[in-house]
């Protein structure tokens, strides 16, 4: 108790600007009113109400057909925004860390093992709207290593942020990667066609271990194979329960991806995807989603020479799905907005790139039926903002996942992460302490 | 082939001559030396700037070009970068913008590692960007020297403001050699290596007035320009402690100091404004990490209000972005408390003066370069394309972007 106390930030008190509404969050409903709302999924909505309890949406329209709950504390949000909580497929934030330098291939490695939660890269994301995140390992290995999806809940231990899928182990996907990248020397592949012959080999190794799981459980004489947690791994990728996080850039890179994946079924989320205007019309056909990057400027390296702020809008002329991703600290989460907007200049329709920053990735991590859009029923994850989302005035006011607030602009701890400052590249301190207790 | 190449040779000649003259109208036209004029008019005569001033007292000539956008604003200035020394593949073969065989090597020139040729300066004009401060990158005690060059033409020469704008250096942990037994090894070694060549190029200028002179030496020359204040001292620094070791130096060699970077100058604001330096601020977007970890989006406003001159800067990423736009760091800015017509200034005349070069860009006033930069909506705004760009009188992008 001594301990935990001590923990806390010094100043910390139970009437200190918001973290006092963690408390009550799921006490009582709570109305937001007069808002302009984009659901993402459905219309716009103007002088919009939303209701959350229990962590979840109850209530959703507009203010005349909109039924409020009695007990509801009813907050104005006239001249606010409200948009759903934004999903980022593909983050960098805590420090993780996955595959060394030992073998190309690694699927036993898991980044969950690895994460800071207290790190300020998770405040800056809660600062920039994001409330759901796929966490990766790097892209130095064709395989580094199992990446985890996380709510980002004010926790202090990934358990508490983690998301379960069916069966209870905590969800998260398989990072790969092809091109420049994961080309070393040995056991590293040195060629494009020996990076696709190591994968292939283990995908049938995998495909082995899988069968003979199978039949030893059919009964009979045959023997189950010794645990291989690598094999394993990579068994759960065959069976579609673990999608692939493909790095890729270059077109051909990008259909090699596409190859490997018609040979042996597995989903996949291409990343990055950097000629994707080259061959949109080839994803759109094989129907994999891109999640695709905004930077700057074009290159860094050779196979990223081509990136093009154009990729959104070429894909989806061609229909393929699209998201965006941070790759944080390659683009900066509070920041996150802002790829949606670059996208929109170089002519993707506002509509799709705003669902490429909600509903769209939340459905390459397997998360569409619980966030990425406000709906009834779903998880309260949603982001008030200032102004419109594609403006670069706009602030992001909160970020609420699951009915809690986890970020709070006007409070002034909250506050360093979204503007910066003295501390703000510091781990901030945990508030599941003290006064700040949740009930 | 005779008939054909004559007229051809005719038809370039004319068109350099006639794109130097052109007109430019704007819904508003932002000149960063006074108010906005709504329905404005930039009349370029020879590529210099001849007129402007509200569209219904300043008649465009029958028969000059004249183009139109919703939002004219002078050409932009990148107040420092390495555009065209670092290269868009990152690669050995387009990475001229730092030499690591020595911690100081004042004697190399920009204009001898800059490739006019190179993708990202076009990237970055066909943004509106039509000056800027380039040369040696932060990571070397003394990388080398800075020009200020305009981002048109296929060679350097013929585009070049300054040759020679100031030295480059680096203190703090940005400084340290990456290679572990090579020196620096520490930020206090770096400040150490710096004050004892400024002491030696002292030493080469008294000389210099004897009776017999030294053996010329180009790095103590470059160094000895910087003790006789005829040129700045650009020192990138981003923590609070490495900024007051900058304005040490700058005291005791009484030089012309220009602060780079300066990611923790929000600490320090009375002190840089007692010493009376300028500060090319780190973008605002920059990567907050190791020794930039407390940047701040506002930091921009807060110099601003604490009245010391400033410039917003593209920077250098040793990763990506190859290079970062002034526009959109200009406009984070203005997005965390610097009003728009400041945000503007500091990517166009605030810039220009800090780089010396303000008597020929930075803001649409006549006998300056005819430099414009067109916007279809408000510049900063991420949604809002450039739609044209135009260098002494000649449109160099007509694509938007």
């Amino acid at each position: 108790m001594i301990a935990s106390l001590l923990l806390c930030w010094p100043f910390a008190g139970p009437t200190s600007g918001g973290p006092d509404e963690l408390a009550s969050a799921d006490d009582v409903p709570i109305a937001w009113v007069g808002a302009r709302i984009l659901p993402v999924v459905g219309p716009e909505i103007e002088n919009g109400v939303l209701v959350i309890h229990n962590g979840v949406i109850t209530h959703l329209g507009t203010l005349d057909a909109t039924s409020i709950p009695a007990s509801a504390e009813v907050r104005d949000a006239s001249h606010l925004v409200l948009i759903p909580g934004l999903v980022d497929t593909h983050s960098h934030i805590g420090e993780p860390s996955g595959a060394d330098a030992s073998a190309p291939i690694q699927p036993e490695v898991r980044v969950l093992d690895s994460i800071d939660v207290l790190s300020s890269g998770f405040m800056r994301a809660r600062a920039g709207g994001i409330t759901t995140v796929n966490i990766m390992p790097g892209s130095g290995h064709l395989l580094s290593g199992q990446t985890v999806y996380l709510k980002l809940r004010r926790g202090k231990t990934i358990e508490e942020l983690e998301v379960a899928r069916a069966g209870g182990a905590p969800a998260g996907g398989m990072k790969m990667a092809n091109g420049t990248n994961s080309r070393r020397d040995p056991p590293f592949p040195g060629t494009r066609a020996k990076s696709a012959a190591l994968v292939r080999e283990r995908y049938v190794a995998a495909r082995e271990y899988l069968r003979k799981l199978e039949a030893a459980q059919g009964g009979g004489d045959a023997k189950a194979p010794d645990r291989d947690l690598g094999l394993e791994a990579l068994g759960e990728v065959l069976r579609g329960e673990r999608v692939v996080h493909h790095h890729t850039h270059r077109h051909d890179d990008i259909l090699t991806v596409l190859r490997l994946r018609e040979e042996f079924g597995f989903r996949v989320v291409l990343h990055h995807v950097s000629d994707a205007w080259k061959v949109a019309e080839e994803i759109a056909r094989a129907g994999v989603p891109c999640s695709i990057i905004v930077v700057d400027s074009p290159g860094g390296k050779l196979e990223a020479l081509d990136m093009s702020w154009g990729n959104g809008a070429a894909l989806e002329k061609a229909g393929a799905s699209v998201a965006f991703h941070t790759d944080d600290w390659i683009t900066d989460s509070q920041l996150f907005l802002r790829s949606a907007a670059i996208a929109v200049r170089a002519g993707m329709s506002r509509e799709k790139a705003l669902a490429a920053l909600t509903i769209e990735p939340a459905r390459m991590l397997d998360l569409g039926d619980r966030t990425g859009s406000l709906e009834v029923g779903k998880d309260a994850d949603f982001t008030l903002l200032s102004g419109d989302p594609l403006s670069v005035y706009t602030q992001v006011l909160e970020t609420w996942v699951e009915g809690k607030r986890v970020f709070l602009r006007s409070d002034e701890r909250d506050r360093l992460y979204a503007l910066g400052g003295r501390g703000a590249g510091d781990d901030f301190e945990p508030r599941s302490c003290a006064g700040e207790e949740e009930p | 082939m005779k008939p054909i190449r004559a007229p051809l040779a005719l038809l370039l000649f004319a068109g350099v001559g006639a794109g130097q003259d052109l007109a430019v109208r704007g819904a508003i036209v932002h000149t960063a030396s006074g108010q906005p004029i709504e329905d404005g008019v930039v009349i370029v005569r020879s590529g210099k700037i001849a007129a402007v001033g509200p569209a219904s007292s300043t008649p465009v000539p029958s028969g000059l070009r004249l183009l139109e956008a919703r939002v004219v604003t002078p050409g932009l200035v990148d107040a420092h970068c390495a555009l065209g020394l670092a290269g868009s593949l990152n690669y050995a073969h387009d990475r001229d913008e730092l030499e690591r065989s020595d911690p100081i090597q004042p004697e190399l020139r920009a204009i001898d590692a800059y490739n006019a040729r190179e993708p990202l300066i076009a990237w970055a004009r066909g943004l509106g960007v039509t000056t800027i401060h380039t040369g040696h990158a932060p990571g070397a005690v003394v990388s080398g020297q800075t020009m200020v060059v305009k981002t048109r033409g296929d060679e350097v020469a013929g585009n070049v403001l300054v040759p020679f704008a100031m030295v480059a250096a680096t203190l703090g942990e940005g400084a340290v050699a990456e290679d572990e037994g090579k020196s620096p090894g520490n930020p206090a070694k770096a400040v150490a290596l710096l004050r004892s060549e400024l002491v030696r190029a002292r030493g080469y200028l008294e000389k210099k007035k004897g009776s017999e002179p030294p053996d010329p030496d180009l790095g103590l020359e470059a160094l000895g320009a910087v003790l006789s204040r005829e040129v700045p001292l650009l020192v990138t620094v981003q923590q609070l402690h490495d900024v007051q070791a900058a304005l040490r130096l700058a005291q005791e060699f009484e030089l012309r100091l220009v602060l780079d970077g300066a990611c923790e100058v929000y600490d320090l604001l009375d002190e840089v404004k007692r010493a009376g330096v300028a500060v090319i601020l780190h973008p605002t977007m920059l990567r907050a990490w190791q020794e930039t970890k407390n940047a701040s989006f506002e930091t921009a406003a807060k110099l601003k209000a604490a009245g010391i001159p400033f410039a917003i800067q593209s920077g250098y990423e040793s990763y990506v972005p190859r290079t970062r736009i002034v526009l959109f760091e200009a406009a984070q800015a203005a997005a965390h408390g610097l009003a728009f017509e400041d945000a503007l200034r500091s990517i166009t005349i605030d810039a220009a003066k800090i780089l010396g070069v303000d008597s020929r860009v930075g803001s649409l006033e006549p006998g300056k370069d005819g430099d414009l930069a067109l916007y279809d909506g408000d510049p900063f705004e991420y949604t809002s394309h450039c739609v044209g760009v135009v260098i002494d009188g000649v449109v160099v992008s007509e694509t938007p972007r």
